[in-house]
């Protein structure tokens, strides 16, 4: 049986040499969501725990084995900036390399930009992961990093990396980033599927203060 | 007098949690032409996470830049190669691109490396993102780094930089320096992390 001693102990110390790192700053976990058919994941500041303000000046959200209900559809990010609506402005790049499971199939891999997927001065959600496949086996994972939200003065910028299992049995791997073009804070972010639903996943958010 | 079950749960993991140390944070209010970390970089940790948040510059079309020390800051100026690749989309969608930039990478070059190239300095615009710099305690190998960053280019495109390289040096690292190319840093936070 364990003792006290042996349990008291039992334990890394933190790094950190003075008190005034000792706890602070550090990436926080804020919430965890997992879906379960929903339309929508959406991270309110002020909502459910959410803190999406400048307690912290970046933020990151990993989105694991997100599953759609739909057959090769958008998994995409929407940024609100005031309202209720997920449409701050937003210009935008993504390029994405691929290779498929069958290397007879012609081209089976190849790099390069997706105009599809960009935007320009769009109050439409980003893709951040494009024509994901839909087999019980498939999903895609990835993260996003959303740069001091709370700013008033500047452009939002963000960017993110994506892995997936493309309906068409290919890996993708997508790197996307842009900016909201606006100097309003931005106190929501919501994720969703361009058409039907977020059968499961789980989608993290962590605040780097 | 206090009880086991209030002690065993009165333990701070520091950033244990999620892995990251702050070491030092720099915030620019008024303009000023560098930033630098001349202390904490060390043995203490094989990885260094550095956040740029809202960078802004004095002057229209700057390069954020980094340079390194082995001498504690007295100098920065130590050989890097390094790659580049870029994503671009104007505004105004007259223009996007993702590709190899070779204005921006560096060969055996004691220059400052860009990290994102041609900020504009309007009021709204800026740089911000993040750079990992392998430990660089190492005196045995060079010392590797990857930086992805977003910035608000002058002429109003967005563009997505990914640059790598490595430090070609076997000499410890411990210290490093930011800048603009001209002009200086108007606004901004620089964070330092350590990562265990």
């Amino acid at each position: 049986m364990a003792t006290y001693s042996a349990i008291a102990h039992n334990f890394t110390p933190p790094a950190a040499t003075t008190s005034t790192q000792v706890g602070a700053g550090a990436m926080t976990l804020i919430k965890s969501i997992t879906a379960s058919g929903d339309g929508t994941v959406s991270f309110v500041n002020g909502s459910s725990d959410v803190v999406l303000d400048s307690t912290y000046k970046t933020y990151i959200f990993k989105y694991i084995d997100i599953h759609p209900s739909a057959s090769n559809p958008e998994f995409q990010v929407g940024f609100r900036d005031g309202g209720s609506l997920y449409d701050a402005t937003k210009t935008t790049t993504y390029f994405n390399t691929y290779h498929n499971e069958d290397e007879g199939v012609d081209p089976g891999t190849a790099v390069g930009y997706n105009g599809d997927s960009d935007l320009a001065q769009s109050t439409g959600f980003q893709t951040i992961i494009q024509d994901l496949g839909n087999d019980n086996d498939q999903a895609g994972s990835g993260q996003l990093w959303l740069f001091n939200p709370s700013n008033t003065t500047f452009v939002k910028h963000f960017f993110g990396r994506s892995q997936n299992a493309h309906g068409g049995d290919y890996t993708q791997d997508i790197y996307y980033g842009g900016y909201c073009n606006v100097t309003a804070a931005i106190d929501a972010v919501q994720f969703k599927f361009s058409t039907g639903n977020i059968d499961s996943g789980t989608i993290k958010m962590y605040g780097i203060a | 007098m206090a009880v086991y079950n209030a002690i065993k749960y009165n333990v701070d993991y520091g950033g244990f949690a999620g892995a990251l140390i702050p070491i030092a944070s720099t915030t620019v209010s008024s303009s000023t032409a560098t930033v630098s970390f001349t202390s904490g970089i060390d043995s203490t940790y094989k990885e260094y996470f550095f956040i740029f948040n809202s960078i802004h510059p004095s002057q229209d079309n700057a390069d954020l830049s980094f340079q390194v020390s082995t001498d504690g800051g007295s100098s920065y100026g130590v050989n890097i190669t390094s790659s580049a690749v870029q994503a671009y989309n104007f505004e105004n969608n007259s223009g996007s691109f993702a590709g190899y930039e070779a204005s921006i990478d560096l060969a055996q070059s004691t220059n400052f490396q860009p990290i994102g190239n041609n900020t504009g300095n309007d009021n709204d615009q800026c740089i911000s993102g993040y750079m990992t710099l392998f430990n660089p305690a190492s005196t045995t190998f060079v010392k590797n780094f990857l930086a992805i960053t977003n910035n608000a280019n002058l002429s109003d495109i967005s563009v997505n930089n990914y640059h790598a390289g490595y430090v070609n040096s076997t000499s410890a690292i411990n210290a490093i320096q930011f800048k603009f190319d001209g002009g200086t840093i108007d606004s901004g936070i620089f964070q330092m992390f350590g990562v265990h």
